[in-house]
């Protein structure tokens, strides 16, 4: 039986789709496939596998002088370092709200773009920032110190001489 | 058969005849229509044009008023031709590559003739264009000219304005100066704070957008060499390429929709033109049959009426026109002699500049960031946007369109609104900056209830609280938008007036930059 396009026989007989619009469909499916996997390929792209920053862990040598509550901050680092009696202990100064960095006040720390403060141990005291201030890795090499600012640790973590 | 006889010489003739004639038939084929001199002439002169014939041959009297458009758009798009002219002038010195970027801007700025003056002018009609927009979305707001058939190019002039902002934005990085550095980190942050929200729950580690969008922004987790190319590569290509795309959108679909918006009864309250002005239309036997009308929606074509409430564009639009493209020059001009464009120190990711500032028109959003970023800067922002979008699609009534404030309430609803808007924020802010916020109380309270509830959410709710009882109160779907419209437009100026002049190093509220603390 032939069939023609445009003539349903009836409701639940649905127009069968003739030939050529089954092919032309087909391609232009197939085109727009196509089409968006060569985009999804092409969205990978902004996203590099390596990204290109610098070596997160640097080493360095604290002051003999430097008492405790005082920060020591390694020239551009973002990062304070402290000791007391029970070891040493870094913290992260980049600020939990939007990135800038913090700087160390005998009280704590204080954020200059908008107004965040954090106690001695970085934890929020006021301010928008929404949480504490990250605690990094710190490890003793010989007679330096040894900071990884890609490994937090919990708050209060301090690193015996 | 005979071949014509040519004479001798007498091609040499015909070479030097045309030869002289050379320089008026230059002419002729570039003004291929002749002086504009009938309305045939005229007509012609627009629609062989190609840049022109974005325009209809003819324009109505109502359009050509200054109170319909106040020019606004056509001085957005001035602006825009001024930042693209200066734009690529820039380019000739300028490397987007860190610490070098700045020499080059330095170098730009002291050392290339002119350089100063043509960076100046950018960045003045940069400004210029960001206020001109917001204006001419004011403008088609309150005469309601979002309304059927315009909705569409409402949504299209939303994304003009959104990426008018971009513009700005990315321009700013590029001097990689102090400036530049941390208003770029901060940003880059705030597209990362939907990790205040995912921190909260605990679930960043394996659902972070915020991380992705700042990862997608920076190309890297520094703000550095890949953060600025990308930069760099929106600024002068993507979205001036975008920008361009929608801006032709635009133009086109205002002709589609029959020109700029009026008022029914247009035609009946404009004043009888005067004598001079009234000369016959159509001078000349038609050319053309009108079948191709046919095929348009809309009313038929005007034949056989009589003349009427159109004058010809040319010169009557295009001079309108030319005027504002000169008078947006001369302001970005006489900006630029008066004031040169900052250039801070180069710079330095250890120290941030204090305060660190947006440019000017976020900083309304930085003020409400310095909330909380996720609301601030992502969450109240894109309702705002969706908000703008839904409009045409919300008020659906006919009654003012093509007024200025026209529609359900008019100009007494709309000061009535400019007071609550200003009053609500005004109050607001005050009571933050000397009572502190919920943290300040209560220290130990979960980040996720700051960002809830916050001045800015509150503001928010306020103004929504606000357009839905002018909704019920006046029984229009127009009184509550103009009402929601108003409040947000001057929350906008309250926020971004305190946040400019009014805070100082740490965001701490001063009274005058003469009272920060020397450092
Ligand atoms: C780069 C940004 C923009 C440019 C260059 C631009 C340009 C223009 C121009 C030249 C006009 C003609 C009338 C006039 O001058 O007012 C116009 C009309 C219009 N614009 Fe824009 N515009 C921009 C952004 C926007 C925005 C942000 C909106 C609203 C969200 C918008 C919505 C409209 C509408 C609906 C009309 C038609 C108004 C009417 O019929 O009266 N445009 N635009
Ligand atoms: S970046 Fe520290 S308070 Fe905003």
């Amino acid at each position: 039986m032939t069939v023609k396009a445009g003539e349903p026989k009836s409701r639940l007989d649905p127009e069968p789709i003739a030939r050529r619009d089954f092919l032309g469909m087909s391609s232009l499916i197939a085109m727009a496939g196509t089409l968006l996997f060569s985009v999804l390929g092409m969205l990978r792209l902004p996203k590099a596998a390596v990204l290109s920053s610098p070596s997160k862990k640097f080493s360095v040598k604290l002051p003999e002088a430097l008492s405790a509550g005082e920060a020591f901050v390694p020239p551009g680092r973002a990062v304070a370092l402290f000791r007391d009696g029970e070891g040493v202990f870094a913290i992260s100064t980049i600020c939990t709200h939007l990135g800038c960095v913090v700087k160390p006040m005998p009280d704590g720390f204080e954020c200059p773009c908008h107004g965040s403060r954090f106690g001695v141990d970085g934890a929020v005291s006021r301010g928008p920032a929404p949480r504490a201030l990250d605690w990094l890795k710190v490890s003793s090499k010989g007679d330096s110190w040894v900071v990884d600012e890609e490994k937090k640790v919990p708050p209060g973590t301090k690193e015996k001489a | 058969m005979s071949t014509p006889v040519i004479e001798k010489n007498q091609a040499m003739q015909v070479f030097k005849d045309n030869l002289r004639a050379a320089p008026r038939r230059l002419l002729d084929a570039t003004f291929r229509s002749g002086k504009p001199n009938t309305d045939r002439k005229r007509s012609t002169f627009v629609f062989s044009n190609l840049f022109l014939h974005l325009h209809s041959v003819r324009t109505h009297r109502w359009t050509l008023k200054w109170s319909t458009t106040a020019g606004l758009g056509i001085a957005t798009t001035a602006a825009f031709l001024i930042t693209l002219v200066t734009g690529v002038l820039l380019m000739f010195y300028y490397k987007p590559y860190p610490d070098v970027a700045y020499d080059s801007i330095k170098d730009i700025h002291f050392v290339v003739p002119t350089g100063r003056f043509i960076r100046n002018i950018h960045r003045w009609a940069a400004n210029v264009m960001v206020v001109a927009v917001i204006l001419h979305m004011a403008r088609v707001f309150y005469t309601a000219a979002y309304r059927k058939p315009r909705e569409f190019n409402w949504l299209i002039g939303m994304g003009l304005f959104v990426i008018t902002l971009g513009l700005s934005f990315t321009g700013y990085l590029l001097p990689w100066d102090q400036l530049a550095y941390w208003a770029i980190t901060i940003g880059a942050n705030i597209a990362q704070s939907p990790r205040e929200v995912t921190d909260a729950l605990g679930i960043t580690d394996w659902f972070d957008p915020g991380g992705f969008q700042r990862l997608l922004l920076l190309g890297s987790d520094v703000v550095g060499v890949e953060a600025l190319i990308r930069f760099y590569l929106l600024h002068i290509m993507l979205l001036p390429l975008a920008l361009a795309a929608l801006m032709g959108v635009h133009f086109w679909r205002i002709r589609k929709d029959g020109g700029m918006v009026r008022p029914a009864d247009a035609d009946s309250r404009l004043e009888p033109r005067s004598s001079e002005e009234i000369y016959p239309v159509f001078t000349d036997a038609p050319a053309k049959t009108y079948q191709l009308a046919a095929i348009v929606r809309g009313k038929t074509s005007a034949v056989g009426r009589g003349p009427e409430n159109t004058l010809p564009s040319m010169p009557h639009l295009f001079y309108a026109e030319l005027a504002v493209l000169m008078l947006t020059t001369l302001i970005c001009v006489g900006l630029s002699l008066i004031s040169d464009a900052p250039l801070k120190e180069l710079a330095n990711p250890a120290v941030p500049e204090n305060p660190a500032k947006a440019p000017w028109y976020f900083l309304g959003l930085q003020e409400m960031v310095a909330f909380s970023a996720v609301m601030g800067g992502i969450g109240i922002p894109s309702l705002v946007i969706i908000g703008l979008g839904l409009i045409p699609f919300l008020d659906r009534e006919e009654a003012g369109t093509g007024e200025w404030f026209g529609g359900t309430g008019g100009w007494p609803l709309v000061r009535k609104s400019i007071f609550v808007g200003l009053a609500s924020a005004i109050l607001i802010e005050a009571f933050v900056i000397r009572f502190g916020w919920i943290r300040e109380w209560f220290p130990h309270v979960p980040q996720l209830v700051i960002t809830l509830i916050n001045p800015g959410t509150l503001l928010t709710l306020i103004y929504g609280l606000y357009s839905v009882w002018l909704v019920r109160r006046y029984n229009s779907t127009r009184a509550g938008a103009m009402g929601l419209f108003t409040v947000f437009l001057c929350g906008f100026v309250v926020l971004t007036i305190i946040g400019t002049y009014f805070r100082g190093p740490n965001w701490v509220f001063y009274w005058s930059p003469a009272d920060w603390p020397k450092h």
